[in-house]
């Protein structure tokens, strides 16, 4: 391992953020992305090390040095091309995966200062070519093969993307009536515009994937007629889009959302613009948001934003097992957002319009870890206090869709619900592979899109050999 | 379920054209949607959701009619908030952006022995879907539609084809019986295996509540707010023997004797004021307020 060159910054070259009084009260996005200088500045902090940690830490293996040192040297259009090799969706990557704890994780520069700014590198050129006009790659010679993707998620479209670059025939089916699953249903404008997923998902079907919106797999068609009707093979990409309830008493009140239905409403359906958007969503004055992972961070941040006087974040355990990204932590503190910690709620409180007015929780504290690691949080007897609420979301987790596996017979599922498969998503029914969060559970947007990918390579094989 | 599907549309059309429009009463349509996949599997009970355009929301509808030759389904809609006037404004040629289904689970349509169909108002036409499905699979099927007034009723003479006997009830006896106390000497008179009811939520559970004495299983066919109606939002979530359920994707059809009706009303006024908002915008052409 090479010593880090003296003259070499330390410190990352900050990206610039709008102002978190202003940005509390808009949708726009609040991270605005390097400028050309910026990038080349923070590129120039990558020492090129012979033997790459980053890329180890990357699931979809970027060359991550080598658009590095591209961007250096200003050929940025050569660097899109080079992270495009492994990634067809860089803009949205640039801004959700949680680099922190992949490849900027493993960076060398992190053990003397900050590690290179991989993601906004990634993000900046991914800004730079969609602003220019994609640079479609030459089609390949079609195999003949027809694949159908179930779901036009991380999964399905990473998935979907490197199945027709290798020359498959690839056809996406999409429940609902926009293409991009949690990109669109779940993360916010303000951290990932929509339409720069649109804008990667019509990259996506400009490498010849077709996109077929408002079918329900299961419901529509079954795996079964899709493999009769044409389909070699089927790629199961539906996601953990399921909500997870506390169980509690007056869950069920008004006033009680679902951080899922909360988040479609806002962003798949968008009626942050409501009326002149049908869809409207109710927001109180004193909103509670149950939860420490990112979903709740983007909740709280989309109620503020929406016009709520306080938001409090309810989380069981502590700061430090919050599984939110730190980033966005902070982010939501900045822009006003309070953590209570230690604390469970045990059941909501109804108005006589049996609309929610307050909650009741438990202190909890900190016991031994448990099987994930995390000390888990045992509740204190007797300490039941109130908390005047007008609006709860609860962000406690998803898990997966059930409908494709209640409509595929002969398809193994685990007692969780997840598809079972090999290490390359072969599933228990020939031609048929699964991958993302209905393998895993909830996960990141780039594990899913890593075993799209993975689980494209093991189609290809079955497909040349079928 | 393996057969060849004729209607497989593999790119997205954008065209789901209404081919027939009729007004049955004014502020109640039928339409005869060009949705060739969806009228292939479905089954009464279940229902679609459709989108009108880009800024429009997602409703339920329940299918009223499936016609697997022409490759059309059936809906009809009551006129009662914006999207559904707009929906009403439309004609025959026009399209509506999005429709996605059959969704939810297939009614149980088997040979129970005599059955009990009550319909109120526009879910009288869903509900001749499942008559028609339950006198053909053998059963003495009794109809009970009713309205607020006379000129409200719809799908009488529908009706009166596909079941054994036929009755009607207005809320203010302008035809038939006045309100549904009738209901009682009939349950008390002959037996009834099973009992169907669709409607207003007052009728599910006025039916239910009479039936309750007798062990008649009753079924009611629940469509709360929806935003995507696959079983991802929870909005409309309901209560059922003391257990939260889903009406998308573990209904539409419940036990009608176990429905907590109380939550159930107050949840699908959770967002009257908006509802409301929404409509004068509307009507005021879309300026801003």
């Amino acid at each position: 391992m090479s010593k880090p060159k003296p003259k070499v910054r330390k410190e990352a070259v900050p990206m610039t953020k709008q102002d978190p009084k202003e940005r509390a009260r808009n949708f726009n996005e609040v991270a605005l992305g390097y400028t050309e200088e910026q990038a080349v500045a923070e590129a120039e902090r990558c020492l090129q090390c012979p033997e790459p940690q980053c890329v180890k830490g990357c699931p979809v293996e970027i060359d991550i040095p080598a658009f590095i040192k591209l961007i250096k040297e200003r050929k940025f259009a050569e660097a899109i091309k080079k992270v495009k090799e492994k990634n067809s969706l860089p803009a949205i990557c640039g801004r959700v995966c949680p680099q922190e704890t992949q490849c900027q994780a493993q960076c060398v520069m992190g053990k003397v200062g900050d590690p290179i700014s991989i993601g906004r590198l990634e993000r900046f050129v991914a800004d730079w070519e969609r602003k220019r006009g994609f640079e479609i790659p030459e089609k390949p010679a079609p195999t003949d093969k027809k694949v159908a993707i179930i779901g036009a998620g991380p999964a399905g479209l990473a998935g979907a993307a490197e199945l027709a670059k290798l020359g498959h025939e690839v056809v996406v089916f999409e429940a609902l009536h926009l293409p991009g699953g949690v990109l669109m249903y779940g993360i916010p404008e303000f951290r990932l515009p929509k339409s720069i997923v649109q804008a990667e998902v019509d990259y996506v079907k400009k490498l010849g994937v077709k996109v077929r919106l408002n079918c329900l797999v299961g419901r529509t068609y079954t795996i079964p007629e899709l493999l009769k009707n044409g389909f070699d093979a089927v790629f199961i990409g539906t996601g953990a889009g399921l909500p997870e309830f506390l169980r509690v008493p007056g869950e069920n009140l008004g006033g009680v959302y679902s951080a899922n239905e909360f988040l479609i409403r806002v962003n798949l359906m968008k009626s942050y613009m409501f009326p002149e958007y049908d869809t409207p969503i109710r927001i109180g004055k004193k909103v509670a948001v149950i939860g420490g992972g990112n979903v709740a961070m983007d909740s709280a941040r989309s109620a503020l934003r929406l016009g709520a006087e306080e938001v409090c974040i309810v989380y069981r355990r502590s700061r430090e097992e919050m599984p939110a990204r730190l980033e966005e932590i902070e982010n939501a503190e900045e822009e006003g957002v309070v953590c209570r910690f230690l604390a469970s709620p045990t059941r909501f409180i109804g108005d006589e319009r049996r609309w929610a007015k307050a909650m009741e929780c438990l202190r909890m504290e900190l016991g031994m870890p448990d099987e994930s690691g995390r000390r888990r949080p045992v509740p204190v007897k007797g300490s039941e206090f109130q908390m005047e609420t007008d609006t709860v979301i609860v962000a406690i987790g998803r898990t997966p869709n059930p409908i494709v596996q209640q409509t595929t017979e002969g398809l193994q599922v685990t007692k969780w619900g997840t598809v079972v498969t090999d290490e390359n998503g072969k599933t228990s029914i020939e031609g048929v592979y699964a991958g993302g969060d209905i393998v895993t559970g909830e996960a990141t947007v780039i594990s899913a899109m890593g075993a799209g990918k993975k689980a494209a390579k093991a189609m290809h094989g079955y497909l040349m050999k079928k | 379920m393996d057969r060849t599907l004729s209607g497989l549309r593999e790119e997205t059309t954008n065209l789901y054209e209404i081919v027939t429009k009729r007004e049955l009463i004014p502020h109640i349509n039928l339409f005869e949607f060009s949705a060739e996949e969806v009228a292939e599997k479905a089954k009464p009970g279940q229902f679609i959701i459709l989108r009108i355009d880009e800024k429009g929301e997602r409703i339920p509808l329940t299918i009223a009619g499936a016609d697997i030759a022409e490759g059309t389904i059936t809906v009809v809609c009551h006129e009662v908030g914006k999207t559904t006037k707009k929906l009403g404004g439309l004609s025959e040629a026009d399209c509506v952006l999005d429709l996605v289904g059959p969704l939810g689970k297939p009614a149980k349509i088997e040979k129970f022995g005599t059955v009990l169909c009550v319909g109120g108002g526009v879910m009288a036409a869903p509900l001749h879907f499942q008559v028609k499905a339950l006198h053909e699979a053998g059963n003495k099927v009794i109809v009970i539609i009713g309205a607020r007034t006379e000129s409200q009723l719809i799908f009488e003479n529908e009706m009166r084809q596909v079941c054994d006997e036929l009755y009607v009830a207005t809320d203010d006896g302008t035809k038939g019986y006045k309100g549904l106390d009738f209901l009682k000497d009939m349950l008390r008179e002959q037996k009834i295996d099973r009992a169907i009811a669709m409607g207003p939520i007052v009728t599910m559970k006025t039916v239910a509540e009479f039936t309750r004495s007798y062990g008649i299983p009753t079924i009611v066919n629940l469509i709360p707010i929806m935003v995507d109606g696959m079983g991802m939002c929870g909005a409309c979530r309901v209560t059922i023997s003391g257990k939260t359920m889903f009406a998308c994707v573990d209904g539409l059809d419940f036990d009608g004797h176990q429905v907590d009706f109380e939550e159930l009303m107050a949840r699908l006024k959770m967002y009257a004021p908006q509802e409301k908002l929404s409509f004068v915008f509307y009507e005021k052409g879309g300026r801003s307020l």
